[in-house]
């Protein structure tokens, strides 16, 4: 134990530092991270299972490879190597046409033809809308593209007006730029709404100052209310009304994107508030309005979105008085809004759910009514728990107005589809061109939205760890 | 709490008032609207000259309806089949190619969410990039995309492509395989293989009861299958093989029309059925994948090592610890995508595969005009398998519910 330094003759004690070594290969650079993501999972053979295992996840992984690869190489090169760009010299099919069909191409040839595409785009986009009115479509989508992207952008200042125009003014204006307006102004009508509208307001005033005694007191709010409801929608029918002389478009003439659009943001609009009313009459303690909401909910959920567009576009006018005839697209509008005002409601459900009886209890501690205390304290933070699942029921929505082309009106997918049966451009390679466009624009959409969701989801989250 | 109390509130605001009230107000609005609608309804009809009742039922239907599993089942004959058997071919027809879709895509979208979770990048980065494309295009051109740019490019009448020589091959009308068909005997072979699944439930619960005495277990899995497979096998052979096949026959000579795939030969998959089924599968795939990989991901991880640590090996861990605790988060989500799937096969009308939309609500209600009888008996099926699929979830979930204490 005791030795002496004379004992030893060489030391054992190191006096300087060892070299560093470098990593070891399979932790650190290039190989490191490749043996770490691929080959870690194929390198175990200390058992007969174990190199089973690695060798067949290896197998796998060279055929996933060669599979992806023959994908993506596929895709590259039917969508821009091979593919046809232009048609210079107007012949329409007998661009994409090949040698045996009679055209130019060699043999064998089977890529994109995007002449078809650029001569159907304005009727995939818009459908059979007047050329020269199309600056009010692009006007439309111009407002509300940036209406959104301002209401949607945590740093800008006034978002919350920016929101609350876009949901109140925004869809008057597209309705008068898409539809042309001028449904016809009955001066007498409007006067007559006006003047109710102005006479219950004062009645509410009165009311709140107590002239009509105690009682009629509390119903100061409702006549207000409701008087305000009427003037507005005077002034509703006065914009509806007045001819901007634009020129009409029926909403047959309507197609493509532009009725994907109208229809997705639509229903995307209408059935959150009829969601959320349809959450809290299922969870309310007033037995007639729970037990309604939840045969409602259960009754949208239980069928198909086709019946119930089937139900819209053939059972609604045998609904209707004599002489009503709804347009098909707001027939559409109709069925798409409930189905999902139906799923919304669940999703909201759950949020409300998630809600600790004591916020519950809280809010009814401070005195809040049940509005109140649903506005101020439980719905912000039921709905900010269910983010993902409202943008969930959006992706949703906006896949599933795809199918009103199946009660005929041309929607995106519907009008890419009619234009396949163009014999002017009839060639084997129109139908994929058609849908890879469709697919894209549907995926951007889709997948832009499920990020923002994402990304909304993070930044709460981050703001409830503090 | 109502008039009784001294405090200063009026009547109006008294809850208990207030909600009678207001709930009062919404029934006595609803059968308002109700009466109305109907009346409106009734009116319409009769200045259509329509009049209600389900005594079409019984009329014959004059529609052809293409070759399906339905058709087949219920014999169905222009001019002898009458349009309740309409109703019932499609009913079949949707749940055919449900149930099909189900089994598929559970099948896919367990691989690929365990794929999701795979330390391999390849792995991952296939199953990310499969479920990203397909949930986030729609359905409805999905199954466009399989049938028209698919199955109609396929081989004409008169040529075919095999994917099995001799066996297995497709054309445009659809694809063809060899098709059983039994023989003499055979039922005893059905008998053999219901008596074989009888008896491993004898040996799980023989199993079981050792494995409680003695603490020794047996091999379940392996007994099991192993009866399962050889005992119907044994009685078949014992029985003379009493199965042949039904080979399809493609005849490239003789009269041009008599040439290509001969009906009656080997089993036809009609190519609607083939572009509903692969668009459902394909497309619900993609969401069981997200489902399973959330289910493995809630499992904390605390429980494989504390399965570890008593000693568990891993794959026991996984059958016993990792997949018990899973299931509970994922068949729920699970229940309802297949119920999805169901209501989704009602697509298959855009491309006229005959189940219940297309050929009740779609063919047979231009003949008969009846709307309103058959679109409730359309959503009455939709309806009733809802209900009964969610009466079994909330039966699950109450047994598989957590018992806290």
């Amino acid at each position: 134990m005791s030795k002496t330094k004379t004992d030893n003759a060489v030391s054992f004690v190191r006096t300087e530092e060892a070299p560093l070594l470098p990593p070891p290969a399979t932790q650190a650079g290039m190989i490191g991270w490749l043996y770490q993501n691929i080959f870690a999972s194929m390198s175990d053979f200390t058992s007969i299972g174990a190199a089973l295992k690695s060798l067949m996840v290896a197998f796998l992984t060279v055929v996933i490879v060669y599979a992806l690869a023959m994908q993506i190489v596929g895709l590259v090169d039917f969508a821009i190597l091979s593919a046809v760009w232009s048609d210079p010299e107007g012949v329409k099919r007998e661009a994409c046409w090949t040698v045996e069909q009679g055209g130019k191409l060699p043999v064998g040839w089977h890529a994109a033809c995007w002449p078809f595409i650029s001569a159907k785009a304005k009727f995939i986009l818009y459908g059979a809308y007047p050329n020269e009115a199309l600056w009010r479509v692009n006007l439309t989508y111009a407002v509300g593209l940036i209406g959104l992207v301002w209401a949607l952008t945590p740093v800008l200042p006034y978002r919350k007006y920016v929101g609350v125009a876009l949901l109140t003014l925004y869809p008057v204006m597209a309705v008068v730029l898409l539809t042309g307006g001028g449904f016809g102004l009955s001066a007498a009508s409007v006067g007559v709404y006006t003047i109710i509208g102005l006479a219950l307001i004062s009645i509410g005033r009165l009311a709140r100052a107590r002239r009509f005694g105690v009682a009629a007191a509390d119903l100061s709010g409702v006549f207000g209310i409701l008087g305000w409801g009427f003037v507005i929608f005077a002034a509703l029918l006065v914009v509806l009304g007045v001819d901007f002389n634009l020129e009409k478009v029926d909403t047959r003439d309507w197609g493509g994107l532009l009725i994907t659009l109208v229809v997705a943001i639509t229903g995307i609009v209408a059935s959150l508030p009829l969601g959320i009313l349809l959450a809290l009459g299922r969870r309310s303690q007033m037995p007639v309005a729970r037990f309604l909401s939840t045969v409602f909910i259960e009754f949208w959920r239980g069928v198909p979105l086709i019946t119930v567009l089937f139900m819209a576009s053939v059972m609604l006018p045998l609904f209707m008085p004599e002489g009503v005839n709804f347009d098909m697209l707001l027939r559409a509008l109709i069925g798409v809004t409930l189905f999902s005002a139906a799923y919304m409601a669940e999703v909201v459900r759950g949020g409300l759910q998630a809600i600790d009886m004591g916020q519950y209890e809280g809010a009814d501690a401070v005195g809040l009514s049940y509005w109140q205390s649903m506005r101020l304290i439980i719905l912000p933070q039921a709905l900010t728990h269910v983010i993902p699942g409202i943008v969930n029921t959006f992706i949703g929505l906006f896949k599933d107005t795809s199918l009103v082309s199946i009660v005929g009106i041309f929607d995106l997918l519907g009008a890419a589809q009619s234009t396949l049966a163009d014999p002017a451009w009839s060639t084997p390679v129109q139908g994929i061109t058609g849908y890879l466009v469709v697919a894209t624009i549907f995926f951007i959409f889709c997948f832009g939205m499920s990020r923002y969701s994402i990304y909304m989801e993070n930044k709460l989250n981050r703001g409830r760890a503090h | 709490m109502s008039g009784k109390t001294k405090a200063p509130t009026s009547v109006l605001n008294d809850a208990y008032l207030r909600g009678v009230f207001f709930q009062l107000a919404l029934a006595a609005g609803l059968v308002l609207l109700f009466a109305w609608l109907i009346d409106n309804t009734l009116t319409n009809l009769e200045n259509q000259g329509k009049s209600l009742g389900f005594d079409f039922l019984v009329r014959t239907a004059g529609f052809q309806i293409s070759q399906t599993f339905g058709t087949w089942l219920f014999d169905y004959q222009v001019g002898v089949s009458t349009y309740l058997d309409v109703y019932y071919i499609g009913i079949v027809n949707t749940f055919l190619v449900a149930i099909l879709g189900i089994v598929a895509a559970t099948v896919i979208g367990f691989a690929l969410g365990i794929m999701r979770l795979s330390s391999n990048l390849i792995f991952k980065s296939f199953a990310t990039v499969y479920i990203e494309v397909l949930r986030n295009v729609p359905l409805l051109l999905q199954l466009f995309f399989w049938y028209f740019a698919v199955l109609r490019a396929m081989p004409g009448k008169r040529e075919k492509l095999e994917l099995i020589p001799g066996l297995v091959g497709v054309n445009i009308t659809g694809l063809y395989m060899p098709a059983p068909v039994p023989m003499d005997g055979f039922s005893y072979c059905v008998m053999a293989f219901v008596a074989a699944v009888l008896i491993t439930f004898g040996v799980r619960h023989y199993a079981r009861k050792r494995q409680e005495a003695t603490g020794q277990t047996l091999p379940v899995f392996a007994i099991s299958v192993g009866i399962i497979i050889l005992l119907p096998l044994l009685v078949f052979v014992l029985n003379g093989s009493p199965l042949s096949w039904s080979i399809p026959e493609f005849k490239e000579t003789g009269a041009i029309l008599r040439r290509g795939y001969q009906p009656g030969a080997g089993m036809l998959l009609v190519p609607e059925m083939l572009a509903v089924w692969l668009a459902l599968t394909l497309y619900t795939a993609a969401f069981i994948a997200e489902i399973v990989r959330a289910g493995i991901l809630a499992v904390n991880k605390g429980q494989t090592e504390a399965s570890y640590a008593l000693g568990l090996r891993p794959n026991i861990t996984l059958r016993l610890v990792v997949i018990p605790q899973a299931l509970r988060v994922i068949i729920p989500p699970l229940t309802s995508q297949y119920l999805n799937l169901t209501k989704n096969s009602s697509l298959a009308v855009a491309i006229a595969y005959p189940e219940l939309v297309s050929v009740f609500a779609g063919t047979a209600l231009n003949q008969v005009g009846k709307e309103i009888e058959m679109i409730f008996m359309m959503m009455a099926v939709y309806l009733t398998f809802s209900l009964l699929t969610a009466a079994f979830m909330n039966w699950f979930n109450a047994r598989v519910k957590l018992v806290e204490r």
